[in-house]
């Protein structure tokens, strides 16, 4: 089962190399990474969406914790979210098709960011589902490059983790 | 330091030696290199003393084995490049036995970092998996709040090694010297006093369970248990068997006291386990050197485990009774929820077990490692300080001298390094000039960091230093013995030095003894020489470590 880790460290060179070493030296497996800074320049966020039964996970979480970089790490599977991931794709588009291409754009909220002679790149955010359905319906005309970010999340409502007053030395 | 109102600035290195006196640093173990220089020529000049070692990794087990002898924290000092590549294994023994260090290296000055400069290597890179934590120091003006931090992460919670490379361009940089009194760490707080409700709940189990054991390890050690073990184990007539490195948290004379287990531990302390209807795990992780087979790892045992590292508990084993804290605490609260309780039925089953499957080898007229070793015991009255090497001579020590001293067994546990031997018993001397130190070695190992008899020399340490001469890698041998069909190779040496010889071009007194006869007749001369002596003791070349439980059997 997949699972969606949000986890706040502090800003620090290296940091993102402790986190992926560990996923790799233990054998965990990472489905999705992004990463970022937050509302504070010290912190990042990374959202981790990683694969592994409740043990596996508990493992994980408590691994993270022990690095000394790591500040907070929540598994916000079982809550409430928004998730949101973005995807560039750059598809096939003779004159004749980019109608149609730009009517799949329109269904799915997504935007024609550049044009080419014989191509066009589209943006378009979302959740999982729906990037895969974008991605499924844009296969027929050639997808000739794409790139997707990777899953970021935050908690619905007013709950959040606040690292406004982390102060760069206590990092 | 404030001089007529303004702040005496000094240099970065002059600041870093200052941070160690603030922090009650009396010793370093070192090796200088280019990138070095401007700490070495501070510490020229102060009250910190500097052990010049032979080889980086000496200077690194040196400082494990300080650590380790005296529960501060060991400081060593490596130049760039090479000088830090070669602390990676003493490092690594460091991490996975929980030994508090902080390791300095030099680095290239920054402006060249990431140039492939001349000895120029990423020690952080190479040493994210096995340190705590370790920084790269790029603005001198935090130098002395990251050796403030590293000293704390270091010892507290779960101690480990924490490395500081220091590029040689910062270490000239003039700061104004304020050690920080604070550490300033936003979420690392290792939590020490357990869950009310789980130890409650602990007690609960422990009140009604009719056939407990304990199962202790290190962290015994580390977080100074040792009578409140003994206490638990005495109120509710537990029996006790330690992990390798728990050895010596409960006298090895206590009649509750069932040895090692695990692959080479007592058959009566793995049966123990495996009739226990309760183990009680201080401080352990459930090493596969002991559980062999998780699966059948004490299958009728509800468990109970205190460890300070949250990451432990049901890493391997499934846990009843979860208690994150540390084991000192943990225990004070727990004990005064204990019902006194004899037990008898289970002490007597466990005697039973004693006298059935008892630890022995055949005495001959050869000399027998095991005797070697009980007649250390012996005359030391069990209250010496071994420091050992790995391999069969290593499992030796562990079982058949009976430790009377808390912490006094020094040796490579979770990461079994051959060589650790030496330089470490040269590390717990000079944090223990009071206690006799013996150095229990095997005629591999002691060749991998023999070097280091120069620094005992130098500094007039009395070490007895017993090499169990076998003439081969041992513990290889006797697995090639029972995994491949005897199928011997790379295992014997076809020449070793004259170990004699070796002493006197150090100016050691050395000793060959063949026989019991003649080890009874020499020791007690030999263990009361004012200096260092080093003995050869000629081993049956293939006697093996008994019991040895077999691969994926439950032992
Ligand atoms: C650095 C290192 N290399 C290899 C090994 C694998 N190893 C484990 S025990 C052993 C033999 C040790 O021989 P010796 O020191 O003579 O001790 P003995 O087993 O003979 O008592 C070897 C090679 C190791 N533990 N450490
Ligand atoms: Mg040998």
């Amino acid at each position: 089962m997949y699972h969606t880790l949000t986890v706040l460290v502090a800003n620090s060179p290296g940091v993102l190399y402790r986190v992926v070493g560990l996923f790799s030296r233990r054998g965990f497996n990472i489905e999705s990474l992004a990463v970022g800074q937050t509302e504070n320049e010290n912190v990042s966020r990374m959202t981790i969406v990683v694969e592994g039964d409740a043990l596996v996970l508990e493992q994980v979480t408590k691994q993270l914790r022990k690095l000394i970089d790591v500040i907070k790490v929540s598994d916000i599977t079982a809550e409430e979210f928004v998730a949101r991931e973005l995807v560039l794709a750059k598809v096939t588009a003779n004159p004749a098709q980019r109608g149609e291409i730009m009517q799949i754009a329109d269904i799915f909220r997504a935007r024609i960011v550049d044009l080419g002679r014989r191509t066009l790149t589209l943006e378009c955010t979302g959740d999982e589902a729906k990037i895969k359905a974008f991605e499924e319906s844009l296969r027929p005309y050639g997808i000739k490059e794409l790139v997707r970010t990777g899953k970021i999340a935050l908690l619905r409502g007013s709950k959040y983790a606040g690292v406004n007053n982390i102060k760069e030395e206590a990092l | 330091m404030e001089v007529g109102g303004s702040k005496l600035e000094v240099t970065a290195a002059q600041a870093l030696v200052q941070a160690l006196e603030q922090e009650n640093i009396p010793i370093v173990f070192g090796y200088p290199g280019g990138s070095t220089l401007p700490v070495y020529d501070v510490l020229a000049s102060s009250a910190i003393k500097h052990v010049l070692v032979r080889h980086e990794q000496g200077a690194v087990f040196a400082a494990n084995g300080y650590a380790r002898a005296t529960g501060r924290v060991g400081v060593c000092i490596a130049t760039s490049g090479p000088g830090a590549t070669n602390l990676v294994t003493g490092i690594a023994d460091a991490y996975m036995d929980s030994v508090p260090l902080v390791i300095f290296t030099g680095q290239v000055p920054t402006t060249q970092v990431g140039t492939d400069a001349f000895q120029e290597v990423d020690i952080t890179g190479i040493t994210v998996p096995i340190t705590k934590h370790n920084y790269l120091v790029k603005d001198h003006r935090k130098l002395l709040q990251t050796i403030k931090n590293a000293f704390y992460i270091a010892a507290t919670g779960r101690p480990g090694p924490v490395l500081i490379d220091l590029p040689q361009d910062i270490l000239k940089n003039k700061i104004s010297f304020r050690y920080p009194k604070n550490i300033s760490l936003q979420s690392y707080k290792p939590v020490l006093e357990g869950h009310f409700g789980k130890i409650n709940e602990a007690a609960r189990l422990i009140n009604k369970s009719r056939r407990p054991v304990i199962y202790a390890g290190g962290g015994i050690l580390i977080s100074q248990a040792c009578e409140e073990l003994k206490q638990l184990a005495e109120i509710i007539s537990a029996p006790v068997t330690n992990t390798f490195r728990g050895l010596s948290c409960i006298p090895g004379e206590h009649p509750l006291f069932l040895g090692m287990l695990g692959l080479h531990g007592t058959r009566y302390a793995n049966l123990a386990v495996t009739e226990c209807d309760l183990l009680i795990a201080l401080g352990v992780r459930f090493d596969d050197r002991v559980t062999g087979k998780v699966a059948s790892f004490a299958p009728e045992a509800k468990i109970i485990h205190v460890d300070i590292d949250p990451a432990e508990i049901g890493k391997n084993v499934r846990i009843q009774v979860p208690i994150v804290g540390d084991v000192k605490v943990v225990l004070q609260a727990l004990l005064p929820l204990l019902k006194k309780t004899d037990r008898a039925a289970w002490l007597q089953r466990i005697e039973e077990l004693k006298k059935l499957y008892p630890l022995f080898y055949h005495q001959e007229n050869v000399l027998k490692p095991q005797f070697v070793l009980e007649e250390l015991c012996r005359l030391t009255d069990g209250e010496a300080v071994i420091a050992t090497d790995v391999g069969q001579h290593q499992m030796w020590t562990a079982q058949y001298y009976r430790f009377k001293k808390p912490g006094a067994i020094i040796s490579s546990g979770g990461l079994g390094a051959m060589g650790f031997g030496l330089p470490a018993a040269i590390g717990a001397q000079l944090g223990l000039p009071g206690e006799k130190v013996i150095l229990v070695t095997g005629d591999g190992s002691f060749q991998m960091t023999m070097s280091e008899l120069a620094t005992m020399v130098e500094q007039k340490l009395p070490l007895k230093i017993f090499i169990l001469n076998n003439q081969t890698l041992g513990m290889v041998r006797q697995l090639q013995e029972f995994y491949y069909d005897k199928r011997y190779f790379g295992v014997n040496f076809e020449f070793i030095p004259d170990f004699v010889v070796l002493a006197k071009a150090y100016g050691i007194p050395g000793y060959n003894i063949r026989t019991p006869d003649k080890l009874t007749e020499q020791l007690p001369e030999i263990l009361n020489a004012p200096g260092p002596v080093l003995v050869n003791c000629l081993i049956d070349p293939l006697e093996n470590v008994l019991p040895m439980a077999l691969n994926g059997q439950n032992f």
